[in-house]
């Protein structure tokens, strides 16, 4: 059918659009945390012992090292999307390669910090942990592995959407007037990044 | 009078685009296909689930076994719970008419991100073919209840894992159509479509869509930490480990008391449109409708506790949570009042759909009222977790949507399928269903109110007389059933063709050709200062 051709895809690009989208997807990840969050709390109020017990374990310095570590790739992603803004699209690949490369950072940061945990016999249903602690100090480290492990899966699905960036970016899809891709990875790095800067004092420095 | 791209023949069930056949259904980013694969998927789940259902009533057609044991009947009522509650009620409106019609509606040419809608159907399928392994591979299939309650959800030894991440994914999938029709609502209205003139069933789209988003996230992170205490047993939903299993209904319940206005909203508007279409008459209260639709869409989150009087609450939250139960009833009243009165001295054209609305009108009733006496302390602990419950959710459940998503159905068919149903096998359709329905449902009030519990696959000899006549609705019902989807098959392919706008409605949808044509308008319309949804003169 020879029509069919301009019939399959009505172009619905809009900067607009994908704006709204990607803040209302953010919002759900809010909750998604946000409920995690109320269940910290709640049982953060029933044992305040041994969750204080239990944050001497974390290693505050490599907690910091990511929280700055994360910190510095907002702003290289942020800066970015100002590259593209101004037609250097070459400077914007190379920004968001580099933010990639810091997320990589986190992560192998988060693997030894994890693998310390493990040598000391502390995951979820361990023998350690069954035998010698608390429940309170259980439940401690129950929310520590599952809020930084879906954190870490975050992590790993902002940099998925950095490579499509990327890919958009090369082969001409993500543009300066049309730069949706770009600005919707960017914010939900942000996203990314603000959630650890919740996390990180709630495990790492409340006493 | 045509339109030109229904003259060269295309419309968009016939188009052909990039794929051929099968493919360039499974693959059509077209919003009308989405919607019809959506119909299709539905309806199958919905079959699934009413043959189970049908089992459970054979088996409590006498006391004892029947023809199953005390585990399968958990295993039946676990999965058709969960099948009918996730699959069909949860996706059915929006994600069927929803789509189907919205952008019709609003005059624009698809929805906001097609691909993404694409990708919802694609994870809709998802889910329910992982919940639907673990019937089939490992240990048995999940018998805790659709619910998941902590602690037996991670203590079972049935296959729960895939019924749980399925149920995650179908939540997803709810998510993502959600969030498309919000930025389509937001985005994509024609000229001149302000607020005030959108037909009812987008603001209940829209209010819908807004639930969706706020609340599936939560009861997803439930579901995955009851996933993870499965697998790891990180404990916090395990008392053994200092967890708290009220905690998870907590949870649970922030998200599925919200649900049923994600179920129920969207039928009230689809009925918002076919009660002022027979009437031909503007509707009562355009804007009450509205500000009930929003008020139930927010007063919905503060009333998840009345699901859990008896499991262990204080003295102070009991009282709270039953004010708001029945301070959210009111907007639900409210829209009751306003579709009787728009009936008034109406010039009613009594059809199909009509009737289907205004049996939707009365079960909503009764299962609205049924809940009151649920949502008032006293009487809950007397009939909670009894027949009563059963009566009470199949009838706003059951009844709200599915009779709302009846009446859709005769409703847009015409302009869905381009051609009219036998009306006389749709009315004797209705009115077995309905006799069918009331046979089933109403028993359990009162079998209920004298103790017959829920989820057992036995009951006491004085129970009998009540539960003969109930199985004995659910084969009338089955029947009803029968007839409707065969007269609507057939009439899908054989029936006549069907007017533009067969009902003489006035929102846009019907100034278009039926079937619609791909690209649904070949000028993109404008609405004038004196035009609206439901100005009948
Ligand atoms: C859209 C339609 C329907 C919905 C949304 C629905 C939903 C549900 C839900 C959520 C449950 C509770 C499962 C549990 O306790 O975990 C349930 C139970 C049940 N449903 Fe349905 N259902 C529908 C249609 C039907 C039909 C058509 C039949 C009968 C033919 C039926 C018969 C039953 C029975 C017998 C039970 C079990 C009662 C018990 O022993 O506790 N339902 N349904
Ligand atoms: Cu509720």
């Amino acid at each position: 059918m020879e029509h069919a051709h301009h019939v399959e895809h009505p172009d619905m690009y809009d900067e607009e659009s994908s704006k709204i989208g990607m803040w209302l997807f953010i919002f759900t990840e809010l909750l998604l945390f946000g409920a995690l969050f109320v269940v910290y709390a709640v049982y953060r109020y029933m044992n305040p012992d041994a969750f204080h017990l239990a944050a001497e374990e974390l290693n505050r310095m490599i907690g910091a090292i990511n929280t700055i570590i994360l910190l510095i790739s907002s702003m290289t992603i942020a800066m970015s999307t100002t590259a593209l803004r101004k037609g250097h699209r070459k400077l914007a690949i190379a920004l968001v390669s580099i933010t990639f490369l810091i997320g990589l950072a986190f992560l192998v940061n988060k693997y030894f910090e994890w693998g310390v945990k493990f040598s000391h016999g502390i995951w979820p249903g361990s023998e350690h942990m069954l035998n010698e602690m608390s429940q309170g100090e259980i439940l401690f480290f129950g929310l520590y592995f599952v809020m930084t492990g879906l954190h870490a899966l975050h992590i790993i699905i902002g940099m998925a959407i950095m490579v499509f960036a990327i890919r958009g970016l090369i082969n001409g899809k993500v543009q300066i007037d049309r730069p949706s891709l770009l600005d919707n990875c960017g914010l939900y790095w942000h996203l990314v990044d603000l959630i650890w800067i919740f996390l990180f004092p709630l495990f790492y420095l409340i006493h | 009078m045509q339109t030109s791209s229904a003259v060269n023949g295309a419309n968009y069930l016939t188009y052909q685009g990039k794929y051929k056949g099968l493919l360039g259904w499974i693959f059509s980013t077209d919003h009308k296909r989405i919607g019809l694969l959506y119909m299709y998927s539905i309806a199958t789940m919905f079959a699934t689930g009413l043959l189970l259902g049908l089992a459970m009533k054979f088996e409590l057609l006498a006391p004892g076994k029947t023809i199953m044991e005390a585990q399968t009947y958990n295993a039946t009522f676990t999965v058709h719970g969960v099948i009918m509650i996730f699959m069909v009620v949860v996706p059915g409106l929006p994600a069927v008419f929803g789509n189907l019609m919205l952008p019709l509606m609003i005059g624009a040419k698809d929805v906001a991100f097609p691909k993404l809608n694409l990708l919802s159907w694609w994870l809709y399928v998802t889910g329910v073919f992982l919940v639907l392994a673990a019937l089939l591979f490992g240990p048995g299939a999940p018998d805790t209840g659709w619910t998941f309650y902590a602690p037996y959800s991670f203590k079972t030894g049935t296959n729960l894992l895939p019924a749980v991440f399925g149920a995650f994914v179908l939540g997803f999938s709810s998510i993502l159509t959600g969030l498309n029709f919000l930025v389509t609502i937001h985005r994509l209205r024609c000229p001149g479509l302000k607020w005030t003139k959108l037909p009812l069933f987008v603001w209940t789209l829209y209010g819908t869509a807004w639930i969706q988003l706020l609340a599936t996230p939560v009861v997803g992170i439930t579901l995955v930490l009851v996933a993870l205490e499965r697998v790891f047993g990180v404990g916090i939903f395990d008392p053994a480990l200092g967890g708290d299993p009220i905690l998870y209904q907590h949870l649970f319940w922030i998200y599925s008391h919200p649900a049923v206005y994600i179920m129920i909203l969207p039928a009230m508007g689809a009925i918002s449109e076919i009660i002022p279409t027979f009437a031909q008459k503007h509707i009562f209260g355009y804007k009450a409708i509205i500000a009930s639709t929003m008020a139930i869409a927010f007063v919905g989150y503060l009333v998840w506790g009345h699901h859990m009087f008896t499991a262990g609450m204080s003295g102070t939250a009991q009282y709270y949570f039953s004010l708001l139960t029945f301070i959210v009833a009111i907007p639900s009243a409210i829209k009751v009042f306003n579709w009787i009165s728009t009936l008034y001295k109406g010039a009613i054209n009594v059809q199909t759909p009509f009737y289907w609305a205004i049996s939707f009108i009365f079960v909503f009733m009764v299962g609205g009222l049924s809940g009151l006496v649920l949502g008032a302390l006293a009487t809950d602990v007397h009939v909670h977790d009894t027949a009563f419950v059963v009566g009470h959710f199949h009838y706003i459940v059951f009844g709200g949507t599915g009779f709302a998503f009846f009446a859709a159905m005769h409703y847009w068919f015409p302009k869905i399928f381009g051609r009219m149903y036998d009306k006389s096998w749709a009315n004797i359709g209705w009115l077995v269903f309905t006799i069918g329905f009331l046979a089933l449902y109403t028993p359990m009030f009162y079998l209920g109110i004298m103790g017959m519990p829920r989820r057992y696959y036995d009951y006491l000899e004085e129970f009998h007389g009540g539960n003969i006549l109930s199985t004995f609705g659910s084969w009338v019902l089955a029947t009803g059933f029968v007839i409707i989807v065969v007269n609507l098959i057939r009439s899908a392919r054989k029936g006549e063709p069907a007017e533009k706008n067969p009902w003489h409605s006035k929102t846009l949808e019907w100034t278009v050709s039926s079937p619609p044509p791909v690209l649904n308008f070949d000028e993109e319309p404008v609405i004038g200062e004196n035009d609206g949804p439901y100005n009948y003169k």
